[in-house]
C-alpha cells in the first residue's frame, strides 16, 4: 500500500502509513537505519518519504515547530511599533518585515507538515504551552529603537544560527531556510540602518539607541541556547546534521561579528569584559546570566503571558472566518471541478 | 475543534520568468483553488519572484515511492547509448 | 500647509490621506489576522496603499510633515477609511466599499490629463487586486456559515452610511460623481447579492456627514488613531529617522 497514490508532501498519514508498511513487511530496521546513517554521513538530503528514525523525525518536528512559532510570536514585539513608526519610509519597512515573519512562519509550518504534523496540531501545542518559541520574544519593545535592536541583534543572531541550517540534512527544512535566509538579510540591515540613524541623530535619539542595545545584547547572546556542556539535544543533532555547529561556537562567531559593527554604529555593547583576545583570535566576553534565561524559558519573562494570550485570541477570533471559508468551499466544490486547468498538461509537469 | 476546519494544503509552482518552466516553490493552506492562487501570489511572488503560478492540491499529486527507487530509476543507468557522448565521430566532422 | 493649496494638491491630498489612513488601519491587523495566509495578504494591501500615499503626499509637500504634523481637522480622507477595524467582516466590508470606489476612480483618472493620471494608472492595478481580495472574502463570509453571514451583513449595514461621501465632488478631480455612484452601486450590489447578502437600504450619509471627511470633519476614533500615529514623530521635533 501507500506507494503510487501517496501524496509526496502531505504527510499527515504518511508517518502512519510508513509505520504500518514497516511492520507488515517486517523490514529489517537495522538495515534501514544504516542506510539512513550512510546517507546523512555522505551529506545526502533526507526527503519526506524516506525512512527515518522516529527520534530524528521527532527532533525535527520539535525544532521546526519551535522555529515556526518563533516567527509568528516574533511578529508581536515589532508589530507593536507599526502604528507609531516615526516616518512613512520606516513604517513601510517595518510592515514588510513583520509580513515576512508571517511568511517565514508559513514556510516553516509547511516544512513541519512534511513530517506528518499538521499546522493546526502545532498551533494547538503552542497555544497550550506545550511547545516553545524563542525566549527572546518574551522581552518587551519599549521604544522605537528596540525595533532597530531587534533587527540588528536578534535577527543577526538568528541569521548566524540559521545560515548553517540551509545545509541541514532534512531537505524541506533546508529549502525553507534558504528562502528565509535570503529574506532575513534585509531584516538585519534595516535594523542596523535604523539604529545608525538614531545614533547619529539628536542626543535623545542616541540615548534611545544605546538603551535598546543595553537591553537586547544579553538576551541576544542567550538565543544560541545554553552552553555546550549543558545542552541536552546538541550532540545527537550534530550527528544527524540537523545542527552543524555548537551553541558556543555560534555565539562566539556572533560576538566577533557584532563588536566592529557596534563601533561603526557609535554604540557600546554593555559588557565591561568584552575585549579582543590576541591568542585566541576571538573576543572574550563576560559571563551570561543563565538564571535569567531559564527563568524566562519557564514562563517568567516580562511578556510570556501577553504573547501567548494575543496569539490564542487571534486564533480563536479567527475561527469563524476559517470555518466560513471552509463551508463556502464545500458548497462550491462542484464549481471548482469545472474549472479548466491553467494550461494543458498541468498535472504531468507538476507531478514530475 | 480547530482540526475540523483546517484548510487543505496546496503545492505552489512559480514560473520565475517567461521561457522557464514552473518550479516548485513551497506550499500553503487555502480553503479552495481561487484563494490558493491568491495566497500563493501574496506569499511566493511578493519580491517579484514570478510571472505565472500554478497551485495544486497536495492530495492530488501522485508520486513515486522511495521504496521503488531501484526499480524505477536504476535501470536507466546502464544505457549510455542514450547519451551523445557515447558515440565516436571522426575528427573534423561538423554539425553533429 | 498654511498657504492655500493648488487644485491638484487638494486632490492629491484627499486621495493620499485615504490611502494613508486605510493603510494604517490595515497595519493594525498585524499579528491579529485569522490565519497566517491572511496576515500576508492584508499586509500586502497595506503596503500598496502606503506606497500610494507616499507618492500622493509627496506631490503636495514633505510626506512626513503632512502625515505626522497635521491636526485632525486638516486631514482630507473620507470617513469610511478611518473607521476602526471591528471584526474581520467589518474590515472586509470597508475594503469592499472602498476598493471598488478606488478602482473605478483610478481607472477614470488614468484616462484624464490630470497630474495624477500616471499614478492612477499604476495604482489601478494594485487596487484591482484589493478589490478582488475584498470580493472573494465577501463571497466566502456571506455564503459561508450562518455566523459569518450574519457578521458580514452587520458589517455591510454598519458602514453603509459612510459610502455616500465617496461620490461627493473633490476639488481637482475631474470625475463625474454620479456616474461613479451608479457604477459603484452596480458592482457592490452584484457582489453582495452573489454572496447571498442584502444591500443595505438606509441612507448613505448621516445627518451632517455628507462630504465631511473631505472637509476635515472626522469621527471620534480618528483622533485617537492620529494620536498614536503621530506621537513619536512629534516628540522629537526636527529629528530624522
Amino acid at each position: 500500500m501507500a506507494t503510487a497514490h501517496q501524496p509526496p508532501v502531505v504527510a499527515e498519514d504518511e508517518a502512519v502509513a510508513g509505520a504500518v508498511d514497516t511492520a507488515a513487511a517486517a523490514v529489517d530496521t537495522a538495515a534501514l537505519e544504516s542506510a539512513f546513517d550512510a546517507a546523512v554521513a555522505a551529506d545526502e538530503r533526507i526527503e519526506p518519504r524516506d525512512w527515518m528514525p522516529d527520534a530524528y523525525r521527532a527532533t525535527l518536528v520539535r525544532q521546526i515547530a519551535q522555529h515556526a512559532h518563533s516567527e509568528i510570536i516574533g511578529m508581536q514585539p515589532e508589530a507593536n511599533w507599526i502604528t507609531r513608526a516615526p516616518s512613512l519610509r520606516r513604517k513601510a519597512i517595518l510592515m514588510a518585515k513583520v509580513q515576512d515573519e508571517a511568511g517565514h512562519g508559513l514556510y516553516l509550518y509547511s516544512a513541519a507538515e512534511t513530517l506528518g504534523t499538521s499546522r493546526d496540531e502545532l498551533l494547538d501545542k503552542l497555544h497550550a504551552g506545550r511547545q516553545k518559541y524563542s525566549s527572546i520574544f518574551n522581552y518587551p519593545t519599549l521604544t522605537w529603537a528596540d525595533v532597530g535592536a531587534i533587527g540588528w541583534l536578534v535577527d543577526g543572531a538568528a541569521i548566524t544560527n540559521q545560515v548553517p541550517l540551509c545545509r541541514c540534512s532534512y531537505g524541506p527544512y533546508a529549502r525553507a531556510m534558504v528562502r528565509i535566509c535570503k529574506e532575513e538579510s534585509f531584516h538585519q540591515r534595516q535594523g542596523y540602518e535604523l539604529l545608525l540613524a538614531l545614533s547619529r541623530g539628536t542626543p535623545e535619539q542616541h540615548e534611545m539607541a544605546q538603551d535598546a542595545v543595553n537591553r537586547w545584547w544579553w538576551p541576544s547572546l542567550m538565543m544560541f541556547g545554553p552552553p555546550d556542556a549543558e545542552s541536552s539535544h546538541s550532540e545527537q543533532s550534530m550527528t544527524w546534521k540537523i545542527k552543524r555547529h555548537s551553541n558556543d561556537e555560534l555565539r562566539q562567531r556572533f560576538v566577533d561579528i557584532c563588536v566592529p559593527q557596534a563601533e561603526s554604529l557609535g554604540l557600546t555593547l554593555p559588557d565591561p569584559d568584552l575585549k579582543w583576545n590576541e591568542e585566541r583570535g576571538q573576543h572574550d566576553f563576560g559571563a551570561i546570566d543563565w538564571s535569567e534565561f531559564w527563568s524566562v524559558l519557564k514562563g517568567n519573562g516580562p511578556c510570556n503571558e501577553q504573547r501567548l494570550t494575543q496569539r490564542r485570541r487571534a486564533h480563536e477570533e479567527g475561527a469563524w472566518v476559517r470555518e466560513a471559508a471552509a463551508a463556502y468551499a464545500a458548497k462550491h466544490s462542484d464549481h471548482d471541478k469545472d474549472r479548466r486547468p491553467a494550461t494543458p498538461g498541468t498535472h504531468g509537469e507538476a507531478t514530475a | 475543534m480547530s482540526n475540523s476546519t483546517e484548510w487543505p494544503l496546496w503545492e505552489v509552482f512559480v514560473r520565475s520568468r517567461r521561457g522557464l518552466s514552473h518550479t516548485h516553490a513551497g506550499s500553503l493552506h487555502a480553503p479552495d483553488a481561487e484563494m490558493a492562487l491568491r495566497n500563493a501570489r501574496d506569499l511566493y511572488t511578493r519580491r517579484s519572484e514570478g510571472v505565472s503560478l500554478w497551485v495544486v492540491p497536495s492530495a492530488a499529486i501522485t508520486a513515486s515511492s522511495p521504496d521503488e527507487k531501484d526499480a524505477f530509476f536504476d535501470p536507466a543507468a546502464d544505457k549510455p547509448y542514450r547519451h551523445p557522448t557515447f558515440y565516436d565521430i571522426p575528427e573534423g566532422v561538423q554539425h553533429l | 500647509m498654511t498657504t492655500a493649496p493648488r487644485t491638484a494638491d487638494a486632490a492629491a491630498l484627499a486621495l493620499g490621506d485615504d490611502a494613508l489612513v486605510l493603510s494604517h488601519r490595515l497595519g493594525e491587523w498585524a499579528g491579529h489576522a485569522p490565519v497566517l495566509e491572511e496576515e500576508v495578504a492584508l499586509a500586502n494591501i497595506a503596503l500598496d496603499l502606503l506606497g500610494q500615499a507616499r507618492v500622493l503626499l509627496s506631490l503636495v509637500g514633505d510626506e512626513d510633515e503632512l502625515a505626522y504634523l497635521r491636526e485632525e481637522r486638516a486631514f482630507r480622507n473620507v470617513q469610511l477609511v478611518e473607521q476602526p477595524n471591528g471584526d474581520f467582516a467589518h474590515t472586509i466590508t470597508r475594503q469592499l466599499y472602498f476598493s471598488v470606489y478606488q478602482h473605478l476612480l483610478y481607472d477614470r483618472l488614468a484616462t484624464t490629463d490630470s497630474e495624477l493620471a500616471p499614478l492612477a494608472a499604476k495604482a489601478a492595478k494594485e487596487v484591482a487586486y484589493h478589490r478582488d481580495h475584498a470580493e472573494q472574502w465577501t463571497l466566502r463570509l456571506g455564503d459561508g456559515t450562518a455566523e459569518s453571514h450574519e457578521r458580514m451583513q452587520r458589517g455591510l449595514d454598519a458602514l453603509w452610511r459612510f459610502t455616500g461621501e465617496l461620490f461627493q465632488p473633490v476639488q481637482g478631480l475631474d470625475v463625474d460623481g454620479e456616474s461613479l455612484r451608479t457604477e459603484w452601486t452596480a458592482v457592490v450590489t452584484s457582489v453582495v447579492r452573489k454572496a447571498t447578502l442584502t444591500v443595505p437600504e438606509g441612507p448613505q450619509t448621516g445627518a451632517w456627514t455628507a462630504g465631511a471627511g473631505r472637509q476635515g470633519l472626522h469621527t471620534e476614533s480618528f483622533g485617537r488613531m492620529l494620536a498614536e500615529m503621530q506621537h513619536l514623530h512629534r516628540s522629537h521635533p526636527g529629528a530624522s529617522w
